[in-house]
């Protein structure tokens, strides 16, 4: 008996061993760095991250894409979702295509995009051909900020839609259809029922599609590196920066602390905020 | 079984042993020359049988990391046989083997370098602010321009690509950019563009007559105006570009500066259609930054009259010329351009004897003895231009708060002057 007992513990040591290893011990010894200076324990690291000339500038570049992104992202994935489940014929093909770019490391998804939107890329190819354009026109440069931030952000809707996307569809699959036939006999409409039975009823995926959304979007950059390097700073492209080219690994360690921190803080206010209310089934 | 496991991985260590002194051939008297460059297999490889071929006493080619060179070469000297007896690195890789007094001086080899034709300002930089010399300049690499031929009917009259200065340059981009309708003046300022090396070897000690001490100075302020004013006509892609034989070959850019070994694809493939030629020059001459290799024996040495022979048939221009093929480090002797070579290496080759012969030239070094600073040390540089010409920010007020964090690295590795700034005692400061 008492063998049974442990039998699922063994199942899981592996796991959390691996776990423990290679994320834990890593997490506590980057903030231990971050934490230690020339002379002895203190906030050096962060005032110097603070004083990096590109400190606010990644902040910035970092929450906006993340406020623009992620929202539409949703309401994409939502959409696809939705319209799958009237898809009959060929609805596996679809699923197949939406997905494909969950496949494609997101450094080749940016390579993809920057041989798009590059002066001598597809896109001016295209416009200039049609004689939209006089000459090839730079899209990705630090004299060019607004069409920067919308390149990535079309890149990144392209490359991470899918994601939300996939864990909506599991979801909507678990929704009795039930619910909805019983709002239309009372009269719902489209609208109604969407808003008021599917979209409750969806609320732990989207949960969770958030989530993940969410703290992956701050971790950004693959993406951003391909198509505006140095033009775009981000919180993980400073890190990267401090710790490769500046080789100051405390600083380094210290944007990974700062982006720890703003990811447990996003995930805390998803849980928070769809949390089941009172009375509904959690 | 537990115990029978070290006995195992014993005997393993024998047999390995017993294996390596078994390949190790009878001429194990070979002179052991210890090299940081050359270091890839395949031209590791072809420097024992191509460059070595033919030296008059017979050496053993071993490469070895960077960052491991001092501690192996202190441990050689310590050991009671000590077998190096030739040492090759980078002038900033020799530098901190002087002050452990591990480098025979190598006086005896002035005349040959002379006759070598070797330029005195590479002799002066091999004393490595010493007396005595401590190393012969072996090879070379450096940083030059390069520009397509459609782009030269715009130069500015009267200027001459050999002799350009920077506001001819400006002018020259001016001139381009009002032709043409788009900038093709382009610089490596890429992610993982070498552009800090051009403030630091370039612009800054051409305007100013230094790097760190006069990096706040009235000279460094009007130096930063110009260098953006020129920038008005440089292609905005330049903060992508870390390669400029890349946007070289597209068209994307017509004129360009950048490594020799970064642009030598534009004239491998279209040695027709690029001319290479030496940076231009400012109020304070050309300043260029040579990427010296150069040749040194340790005091140990066991062999230290077979390694000077060694360094004699390496300074040949025959010699240099294969070491050329087999590394695209350029000779540092004067050596003839034979009809055979590489049209890229060509192209190159006149540039970089124009650029170090020029009348006005002077060698900015890499930086030297920051050691795992110097990554802070290029970042002041990037932000500075960041901050003046890319944010327009205040050139004054930039320099004062840049020369504040510069002088903090400095302090922190406790560095002294080098190249082109005036030797110091203790840290280098900026002024």
């Amino acid at each position: 008996m008492g063998r049974h007992r442990l039998v699922p513990y063994l199942l899981i040591a592996p796991s959390l061993l691996f776990l423990l290893l290679l994320f834990f011990v890593p997490l506590i010894q980057t903030i231990a760095l971050a934490f230690q200076t020339g002379s002895g324990i203190g906030l050096g690291n962060f005032d110097q991250m603070a004083g990096d000339l590109d400190f606010v500038t990644a902040i910035k570049d970092t929450f906006g894409l993340v406020i623009v992104v992620v929202p539409l992202q949703l309401a994409l994935a939502l959409g696809m979702a939705m319209m799958l489940r009237k898809v009959r014929f060929g609805r596996d093909l679809v699923l197949w295509i939406w997905t494909i770019p969950l496949g494609i490391s997101d450094l080749a998804a940016g390579l993809a995009w920057l041989s798009i939107l590059t002066e001598r890329g597809y896109l001016n190819t295209v416009l200039f051909h049609l004689r939209l354009i006089p000459r090839p026109e730079s899209w990705l440069t630090y004299e060019t900020p607004t069409a920067l931030f919308f390149a990535i952000v079309i890149a990144e809707l392209w490359r991470a839609t899918a994601i939300v996307f996939v864990i909506l569809v599991a979801g909507v699959q678990l929704v009795p259809a039930e619910y909805e036939e019983a709002a239309s006999v009372f009269g719902a409409t489209a609208w109604q029922r969407f808003r008021r039975v599917t979209l409750p009823l969806l609320r732990p995926s989207i949960q969770t599609a958030l989530i993940l959304r969410t703290v992956l979007a701050f971790e950004i950059f693959a993406v951003v590196l391909a198509i505006g390097g140095t033009n775009f700073p981000v919180l993980i492209s400073q890190a990267f920066i401090w710790q490769n080219q500046n080789q100051v690994y405390g600083v380094a360690a210290a944007y990974a602390v700062l982006i720890m921190a703003i990811t447990l803080a996003a995930t805390l206010f998803y849980l928070l905020a769809l949390r089941p209310r009172a009375g509904e089934p959690a | 079984m537990q115990a029978v496991r070290p006995l195992l991985s014993m005997l393993g260590g024998v047999a390995i042993l017993a294996s390596l002194s078994a390949t190790v051939p009878a001429g194990a008297k070979d002179l052991t020359f210890l090299s940081t460059q050359l270091r890839p297999m395949e031209e590791a490889q072809r420097t024992r049988t191509e460059i070595l071929k033919g030296s008059p006493v017979p050496v053993d080619f071993v490469p070895e990391e960077p960052p491991q060179l001092v501690i192996h070469v202190q441990a050689d000297m310590k050991s009671g046989s000590p077998s190096i007896s030739l040492i090759g690195a980078l002038h900033g890789e020799l530098a901190p083997l002087v002050p452990l007094g591990a480098l025979s001086p190598l006086d005896s080899m002035d005349d040959m370098l002379k006759q070598a034709g070797v330029p005195a300002g590479m002799v002066t930089l091999a004393h490595l602010g010493t007396d005595h010399l401590q190393y012969v300049p072996w090879m070379q690499a450096t940083y030059i321009m390069a520009a397509s031929k459609q782009a030269l009917q715009y130069l500015p009259a009267g200027a001459k690509l050999d002799s350009l200065t920077y506001d001819q340059l400006g002018q020259w981009a001016a001139n381009a950019e009002k032709a043409l309708g788009r900038r093709v003046l382009g610089f490596p300022a890429g992610p993982t563009g070498l552009m800090n090396r051009f403030f630091q070897g370039y612009l800054l000690p051409s305007f100013t007559g230094g790097v760190v001490t006069t990096f706040i100075s009235p000279d460094a302020e009007k130096m930063w105006a110009d260098f953006k004013s020129i920038w008005q006509h440089v292609n905005p892609n330049s903060t992508n570009y870390n390669f400029m034989q890349e946007p070289l070959l597209s068209g994307d850019v017509l004129i360009a500066w950048d490594h020799v070994a970064r642009l030598q694809d534009a004239f491998r493939k279209h040695p027709d259609d690029f001319v290479a030629f030496p940076a231009p020059s400012g109020p304070k001459g050309l300043s260029f930054m040579p990427v010296l290799v150069g040749l040194a024996i340790p005091k140990s040495a066991p062999d230290s009259s077979g390694a000077k022979q060694v360094i004699d048939y390496l300074m040949q221009p025959v010699t240099q010329i294969t070491t050329l093929r087999v590394s695209s480090f350029y000779p540092v002797v004067k050596a003839p351009i034979p009809g055979d070579l590489d049209p890229g290496l060509k192209a190159e080759m006149a540039a970089v004897q124009a650029q170090q012969n020029a009348p006005d030239a002077h060698p900015a070094l890499l930086p030297v003895g920051l050691g795992s600073h110097s990554g802070e040390f290029d970042r002041i540089f990037t932000d500075t231009y960041q901050r003046i010409v890319l944010r327009g920010q205040d050139i004054h007020k930039v320099l004062q708060l840049e020369g504040r964090q510069m002088q903090h690295v400095l302090d922190e590795a406790n560095a002294p002057c080098w190249l082109p700034d005036p030797p110091s005692q203790g840290t280098c400061q900026v002024r």
